[in-house]
């Protein structure tokens, strides 16, 4: 029994001990080699997502249509240096949304700015002043005229990369009206240069040179651009591919679609943020130094183990949340729930504990009292539990839909903490009396907190 | 040893009074506001923000007189239907119609001249109508699903019990009971300082029940234990002991918990304030459904004695 114990603590120790070296900075990083994930109501930033208007497009074509939208959106976000964002497609039912998410130091005005623009490319030319002007020119559409800028949607959509001659060569064709548009505008701009547009922005290549073409022969239904390398050659290709149709971001109101405001926003500022995790901080640390106070002075000896477990729990809690940083997002809400199942954890101790105190009170010897209190308190422990697991689950859910983001970050935080806390209660705490008991330091009743004598119980 | 059963009837009458001030609240509330609860943003659509005001020399500022030339300027803009409420060191929550983060920030302009601020957004919020519609109904299908799970739950837990039924449906009248008290609080709060409820007001209630919940099966399990022991022949007897042989950790559990909830609300973020608060009532109350409410239902419904629950009933002869 005695040796069984030793070999828990040993493993308990180890397991501590990993855990720590987890989460202590090391590589100057703060909390641990890959750090927690914030989330953005605790380091700033953005939250945003859009509707796609996808009304012109037929059924079949959507998805395509979106995955283009989502690059088109990611290249401009990072045209604007932004270094970790992400986009997303969303798909309810027939609805698309895009969701895209900035961090903090992130200039949003302007990103959204970027994002709420149409997908489509523009061609322009260079004027004498050296500007560069929308390339227009004046075509029949339905036995109609009209004056159209070359763009992206008069692009057939199997533009592609030929590396035959090993160098990459962009081949692409237009449709019938990008014809007519781009030999007028192609035998004016003999010799000179043609740039792509993304909104107001030209496209740039790896260089950070302006994509600018320059205009060799007439080009009718099809032609080719050369001289490009093989990433800026791919990245045009798919956005010209993806800029074929039109698919407008923003919202639908009333059956009515607003370009450019988006469904749900939230936006964060930095400087929030860092103070929401100073408070959250001082409240964690007041709360812990109130709870160990009640515990020390409540429970004595076995308050001071329970509180050593739960200083084990942190522990392995912020673990956890290190190991599984890819999935899990520590958001203001989920410190509340971390906060919460701190108090909470204690619960299984304190089950336990007083039924210890019972089985003292009742006449038991101190180990056979300890074994009786786990024993006896455990499927309460259970029982009670699964009681917040099931609120956890079903907050988790709510969490995946759009408007209760914040909910998630909670039900996760306290899931896991109350999983936790039955751990460290049923096995820590459970080693720590053991080994104690064994070793028979500590052996008057009154550091268990039974100061009356023990009577027997009535059979 | 405390009585908890024998005072069965004062516990009912307290939370008769309670639960009928609350659907009292609920009701003049919507007569009156023509809403039972105030909605925040999250539930109707609109936006949110927290403006940063910082005196643009360092002078002396009362922001209690900021926040009111704060709601007049507002009103004068247009924003008359706004609820502004005091985040504390110059923040400002204010709630108010859907503007575009261009809007808001021209708002924040404006508010700065006319009150002679320095303004930042430092919190945007915008959830579109849809969305809102959306949470809404699921917030609700959320909490039925919980109660209806949390039922099944207890009828499963305590299967082998004579009529295993009774047990849930008496935890979950408490559990029904709890939410009543906490929703008409919060009726209150929005009357009287337009406190609104979001998705957070919604998880901060289904936590609570999943902990008042977690009280009433940790007695229960001590009632199952007692009877199967045959200590004691009376129903209500080995009810009483059970509730006097777990108050200890009822008791205890509730404080720890209530420690750091306390030291959250009173030193954590201006965004989960409202929020802790909810935890903060479902804790002190879920406790005391726990013990005075769910084991006498057991109680009343074992013996049958149904006059009990009515408040004004007289006591049998």
């Amino acid at each position: 029994m005695r040796s069984r114990n030793v070999y828990l603590l040993i493993f308990i120790l180890a397991l501590f001990g990993f855990a720590l070296w987890s989460i202590v900075p090391i590589n100057t990083r703060l909390l641990g080699p890959n750090g927690l994930r914030l989330g953005l109501d605790l380091k700033g930033g953005s939250y945003l997502v859009y509707q796609a208007d996808v009304s012109d497009i037929e059924p079949e074509y959507r998805n395509e249509a979106m995955r283009g939208v989502k690059e088109v959106v990611e290249k401009r976000i990072n045209a604007l240096g932004i270094t970790e964002s992400t986009v997303r497609i969303q798909e309810y039912g027939r609805e698309y949304n895009i969701a895209i998410e900035l961090p903090g130091i992130a200039d949003i005005e302007k990103a959204k700015e970027m994002v709420g623009l149409f997908t489509v490319l523009e061609f322009r030319e260079q004027d004498e002043a050296g500007n560069w002007t929308p390339a227009t020119g004046t075509v029949t559409v339905n036995g109609e005229e009209k004056e159209l800028i070359l763009s992206s949607r008069y692009f057939k959509e199997n533009t592609y990369i030929d590396m035959q001659t090993g160098r990459p060569l962009l081949l692409f064709e237009m449709d019938e009206t990008g014809a007519q548009l781009f030999k007028q505008i192609s035998t004016r701009l003999i010799g000179k240069r043609l740039a792509i547009y993304l909104g107001d922005e030209p496209l740039r290549g790896e260089d950070d040179n302006i994509i600018a073409p320059e205009v060799q022969e007439v080009i009718e239904d099809r032609g080719q651009i050369k001289g490009l390398s093989l990433v800026d050659a791919q990245d045009l290709s798919r956005v010209l591919n993806a800029g074929r149709i039109d698919v407008p971001l923003g919202s639908w109101v009333n059956g009515e679609f607003q370009p450019s405001v988006p469904l749900y926003e939230r936006t964060v500022d930095a400087t929030l943020g860092q103070d929401s995790v100073e408070k959250s901080m001082i409240a964690a640390g007041i709360g812990i130094v109130l709870l160990v106070i009640f515990m020390l002075v409540y429970y004595r000896l076995p308050g001071l183990i329970a509180c050593c477990s739960l200083g084990i729990y942190g522990v392995f809690l912020l673990t956890i949340f290190n190991l599984f940083s890819s999935y899990i997002t520590l958001t203001l809400p989920g410190v509340a729930g971390f906060i919460l199942s701190l108090g909470m954890a204690v619960d299984a101790n304190v089950l336990i504990f007083e039924r210890i105190k019972e089985e003292l009170r009742g006449g038991r010897s101190l180990g056979a009292a300890v074994e009786a209190g786990f024993n006896r308190a455990w499927t309460a422990i259970r029982d009670s539990n699964i009681t917040t697991f099931i609120a956890c689950l079903i907050l988790i859910w709510l969490g995946g839909t759009l408007g209760a983001r914040m909910v998630s970050g909670f039900a996760i935080t306290l899931f896991i903490g109350v999983a936790l806390s039955m751990f460290t209660a049923i096995v820590v705490t459970r080693t720590f009396l053991r080994l104690i008991l064994g070793s028979r330091v500590v052996t008057n009743l009154a550091a268990y907190g039974v100061t009356s004598v023990p009577t027997k119980r009535e059979p | 040893m405390i009585d908890f059963v024998g005072k069965k009837r004062w516990f009912f009458l307290i939370s008769w009074i309670l639960v009928v001030i609350g659907i009292v609240t609920l009701i003049i509330s919507q007569v009156q506001l023509g809403t039972p609860l105030q909605l925040g943003i999250d539930f109707k659509g609109g936006a949110s923000m927290i403006l940063q005001f910082s005196p643009i020399d360092s002078h002396e500022v009362s922001w209690r007189d900021v926040q009111s030339q704060l709601r007049e300027e507002m009103a004068e803009l247009g924003y008359d239907e706004a609820r502004i409420r005091d985040a504390g060191k110059g923040n400002f929550i204010i709630d108010t119609r859907k503007i575009t983060s261009d809007e808001a920030r021209e708002l924040a302009d404006r508010l700065g001249t006319e009150l002679d601020f320095q303004v930042e957004i430092i919190d945007y919020n915008l959830v579109s109508e849809t969305v809102a519609a959306e949470t809404a109904l699921n917030a609700l299908i959320a909490v039925i699903i919980a109660a209806v799970a949390m039922m099944f739950y207890i009828v499963w837990a305590f299967r082998r019990m004579p009529s295993p039924f009774r047990w849930g449906t008496c935890a979950i009248i408490a559990l029904i009971h709890d939410v009543f008290i906490i929703v008409g609080i919060f009726s209150i709060l929005g009357w009287v300082a337009g406190v609104a409820i979001d998705a957070l007001f919604i998880t901060g209630l289904l936590a609570v029940v999943g902990y008042s919940i977690n009280n009433t099966v940790v007695i229960f399990d001590r009632i199952r234990e007692n009877v199967s022991r045959h200590i004691r022949p009376n129903f209500a007897e080995i009810v009483n002991d059970s509730l006097v042989e777990t108050l200890g950790r009822c008791l205890n559990t509730a404080l720890t918990t209530f420690f750091v909830l306390l030291a959250l609300f009173l030193f954590g973020g201006a965004t989960i304030h409202y929020f802790v608060l909810v935890l903060l009532f479902g804790v002190v109350i879920g406790t005391y459904s726990s013990i005075c409410i769910s084991s006498q239902l057991l109680v009343v419904w074992e013996k049958r004695e149904w006059r009990a629950l009515l408040p004004f009933a007289k006591r049998p002869a």
